[in-house]
């Protein structure tokens, strides 16, 4: 808390009992340790994954043959619906922000806490109610207008559940809000001294440009939904045409936060990729600005983009031209970023860890999602493939290739600073073939569909799409049981593991001078910062024995 | 163009990375391998867009415009995969660190002129693409969706008042003249006209053309109907001639629908309270997936039907045979909703009632074929 703001003050630690370790009850009550809260996130966000894949099983299920026979069609809107908000709102983002972030930051600038760690447990206890309120509206149908939510039909569509999941957008986007402005808080005021900006991990640099794009554009989400909301229960004509409401006006306030959160759930994720690649092919980070200042790019660019989601809506032709050109342009900061990580593997000594494989699998399915995303980014070609099974492989490709790789990744690479144990890195690189194999066997096909024909968002198709929606079936399965051996991994490695000791990577940055688990408070007295995050091999400590030094001797 | 670039984007980066390789390849020079991997991803880049048969046949003028720019976006993709996993993979290989080797790697921590270089490049080929897909954009008419189609109507009583043809080809200048047609038009059918400000209408050089034919299409759960306002023809199929400018009007009654062609590479939303607009010209006669794209319902994916392009001749057989009788056929009260049913077909009378029936596009089309 407020002692954080002391870190050189002995009188900090001056209570030894503290110093225990949290029991298994403090992670089911409003704790507020930032790392309590980083697990509590994480945890809950996994649970939420299970959900939402589920859901996709069910979905994949029904589309293994063109007619709607094996669930109700109305049901499978209401899967498709809560599939991706699950995905999205209780699984990535608070996974990648909510979890590593919380958990990470303080480690990694030296700090004691975050700088509002009541505000940051309430910020995480928004969370579940958000949860309940998703799964209980399926005793009401379920919202079945997309995760979209797109006025007519949300409006005439299952009121109470789509009532409930207005209600659950809302609390997650207040919850992202208040998390914002804890992390840009924290990075600014509470680095150790000694840490310049320039000196912090990336991943601080990902969560600052995370922070401003959520505080930007999560209020504006938040007032479309109340509109819709007022719409449908109160009487409201905001999105009524007939009353003289306007549609498009929705979809122009639900995308210019909607398109921000696809950078939402990839920039945290960037930031772990810049974090993993450079410690497991033990090299310097290649171009650490250019990639620091890309998030920042990303970021601002981002906000000026959305439209591009509305290519084939009521927008007029100078808007779709200017918007393929700013949409196009993002392609560039995020090229440097991929092409940094390539050039961090040259000349590296690369590891081929459980944590480096989800990240070099990221790599390479990402760059995949980038150049598809650049197709559609043209609003010549998207008339042709918006809203078909070609945007539903882009997306997974960078959300399922890119984010949910990107959080495999940090579960292996953090996982020993978590429990103090290791992961067991046989399943580890089962569950990296498994899940590789399945993703590119559901996602690659589905690119084919949507050219070819095939919409979104449908329970039945046209026959001729069969043999290719059964790949993408089989895949999808396949992804299912690659949860497995993570569930084995995660749950024996957690009792079981080899005990992991302070730093097993031997990483050069703040998380890895401190216990694992880190005591509760995290240092007994805070670290200096003797070298850069990723100055591997320089400074002429290129044996590994040397690396971990220059941060161990404060603490001893 | 294309090919050009792609030895581009590969030497550099590969030149740059192999050279201190010598010890790898010591026999041939580091260009010279670059070079020739440079050529090699061209030409498989080049092959790979041109002959990756991904897309569907092309049955509208608009087609063979959109395949271009996706098969550019191909041809560069390929070369960036190409080389890019290429990197990765080479990469991965070559420096695994050796069993029992514990220390670090190459203490490189940048280098200006390559991220220059990977910033520049990227940068070049987007613009590059921008630039193309702009051009590509106004070709299919997408700067011009409210291009005049009012003008000489081929329905005579109805266009009787009609404002000189050919008045106004560029965009956006005819908003009062054509507000003052609608009260002329107006003549008790429900024809209003186009001030259409979304969706793709005609090209820089149909500009200022009448099209040959104007259908009016409205989007329900879970059909379309298309009205011939010329004919007094509403049907659940969409049948129109080839070769002929073909002006779409779309509106839809309940909820959002989407207007797809995958054939003809085109794709509008039919939004409640807001007209919007495809006008296109089918290239190739054949029957064509009508499909909805925009989630509009438990039965969305449901909602498909057919556009059936003829031959004009088998065009006006069609129209002949569908046609309300011809004594009612003042050309200007074929959907007054209060003419007189008599004068209608079954298929006819029915259509209205199809969204409160919940008849479907096959329904109907199965209706017209036992009607015809």
């Amino acid at each position: 808390m407020a002692q954080a703001q002391l870190p050189m003050n002995p009188e900090t630690v001056d209570n030894p009992s503290e110093h225990k370790a949290w029991k298994w009850y403090d992670y089911f009550t409003f704790n507020v340790d930032h790392k309590v809260i980083g697990i509590q996130y994480l945890v809950l966000s996994f649970v939420f994954y299970l959900i939402g894949g589920l859901m996709a099983v069910v979905m994949r299920s029904e589309l293994s043959t063109p007619d709607p026979d094996v669930i109700d069609p109305t049901l499978y809107n209401a899967l498709l619906t809560n599939h991706g908000t699950i995905m999205i709102f209780l699984w990535i983002v608070p996974a990648a922000i909510g979890g590593f972030g919380n958990y990470l930051i303080p480690l990694m600038i030296g700090a004691r806490d975050m700088a509002f760690p009541k505000l940051n447990a309430l910020a995480f206890w928004l969370n579940p109610p958000a949860g309940l309120l998703i799964l209980g509206s399926f005793f009401f149908g379920g919202a079945q207008a997309g995760w979209t939510a797109y006025p007519p039909l949300s409006e005439i569509t299952a009121n109470t559940a789509q009532s409930m999941w207005i209600l659950a957008i809302v609390l997650v986007g207040t919850s992202s809000i208040l998390g914002s402005v804890n992390f840009l808080v924290t990075l600014i005021k509470m680095r150790v001294p000694s840490m310049k900006l320039v000196d912090m991990p990336l991943f601080c640099w990902s969560m600052v440009a995370t922070s401003v794009l959520a505080l930007a554009s999560t209020p504006v989400l938040a007032a479309g939904l109340v509109l819709l909301l007022f719409d449908i229960n109160f009487g409201t004509a905001f999105f009524k045409p007939d009353e003289g409401g306007n549609l498009i006006i929705y979809q122009h306030l639900f995308w210019f936060y909607s398109h921000p959160a696809v950078y939402l759930m990839i920039l945290p994720i960037f930031g772990i990729m810049s974090e993993v690649v450079p410690v497991h092919a033990r090299k310097p980070i290649f171009g650490y600005k250019a990639i620091a200042y890309s998030s920042l790019a990303i970021c601002i660019v981002g906000l000026f983009v959305w439209v591009h989601h509305m290519f084939t809506s009521g927008t007029p032709p100078w808007m779709r031209l200017f918007f393929t050109v700013s949409t196009l342009i993002v392609a560039v900061p995020t090229g440097v970023k991929i092409f940094s990580w390539v050039a961090t593997l040259w000349g590296g000594k690369i590891r081929f860890t459980s944590a480096m494989l989800f990240a070099v699998g990221l790599l390479s399915m990402f760059v995949f999602g980038g150049i598809s995303g650049v197709t559609l980014g043209t609003a010549a070609f998207d008339v042709h493939v918006h809203d078909t099974y070609y945007v539903v492989a882009h997306f997974h490709y960078v959300l399922f290739g890119g984010s949910v790789f990107g959080i495999y990744a940090a579960f292996y690479h953090w996982f020993p600073k978590m429990t103090g144990r290791m992961m067991n890195e046989g399943l580890g690189k089962l569950h990296f073939i498994l899940t590789f194999i399945g993703t590119n066997l559901t996602f690659l096909p589905m690119h084919e569909l949507g050219l070819q024909g095939m919409p979104r968002r449908v329970a039945m198709y046209d026959p001729a799409f069969t043999f290719i929606n059964q790949i993408c079936t089989v895949g999808a399965y396949l992804l299912a049981i690659s949860v497995v051996p993570f569930i084995i991994n995660l749950l024996w490695s957690w009792k079981r593991g080899d005990v992991a000791g302070d730093n097993p990577w031997n990483a050069l940055t703040l998380e890895w001078t401190t216990n694992s688990p880190p005591i509760i408070e995290n240092w007994e007295v805070l670290p200096v910062l003797r070298h850069g995050p990723y100055e591997y091999g320089m400074n002429g400590q290129s044996s590994e024995g040397a690396i971990e030094t220059p941060e161990d001797a404060p603490v001893a | 163009m294309i090919g050009d670039r792609a030895p581009s984007v590969a030497s550099p980066v590969l030149s740059l990375v192999s050279s201190p390789q010598s010890s790898l390849m010591t026999q041939i020079p580091a260009s010279l391998i670059t070079l020739t991997i440079g050529v090699v991803v061209t030409l498989i880049s080049l092959w790979v867009g041109q002959n990756h048969g991904l897309l569907p046949e092309q049955a509208s003028e608009q087609a063979p415009l959109v395949d271009s720019l996706f098969n550019l976006m191909i041809t560069i993709g390929t070369a960036l995969f190409i080389v890019v996993e290429g990197a990765i993979l080479w990469f991965l290989i070559r420096f695994r660190r050796p069993k029992g080797d514990d220390s670090d790697g190459l203490p490189i921590d940048g280098n200006l002129p390559l991220e220059a270089f990977w910033t520049a490049i990227p940068a070049v080929i987007v613009i590059a693409v921008a630039v193309y897909s702009v051009n590509v954009f106004q070709e299919m008419g997408g700067l011009a969706p409210d291009s005049h189609f009012m003008m000489g109507h081929k329905s005579p009583d109805a266009v009787v008042a009609q404002a000189p043809t050919g008045t106004s080809p560029v965009a956006g200048d005819t908003l009062p003249l054509l507000a003052d047609d609608a009260t002329v038009l107006a003549d008790g059918s429900t024809i209003a006209p186009g001030e259409i400000e979304y969706g793709y209408g005609a090209n820089p050089v149909g500009s200022g053309k009448v099209p040959d034919l104007l259908v009016d299409v409205t989007g329900i759960q879970y059909a379309w109907l298309f009205n011939y306002p010329d004919d007094g023809i509403v049907t659940g199929e969409l049948h129109v001639p080839v070769d002929r400018t073909v002006q779409l009007r779309i509106n839809a009654q309940d909820v959002i629908h989407s207007f797809w062609v995958p054939q003809f590479r085109l794709k509008q939303d039919a939004i409640p309270g807001e007209e919007t607009g495809l006008r296109f010209t089918a290239t190739k006669v054949g029957e064509y997936p009508v499909v909805c794209a925009e989630l509009c319902g438990s039965y969305h994916g449901a909602m498909r039907s057919r556009v059936i392009v003829h031959e004009q001749a088998d065009y006006d057989t069609w129209v002949a045979q569908n046609a309300p009788n011809p004594t009612a056929s003042s050309g200007t009260v074929a959907v007054n909703p209060v003419m007189n049913t008599a004068d209608m077909s079954d298929r006819q009378y029915l259509t209205p009632m199809a969204e409160t029936l919940g008849v479907d596009a096959h329904a109907l089309a199965h209706l017209h074929e036992s009607d015809s």
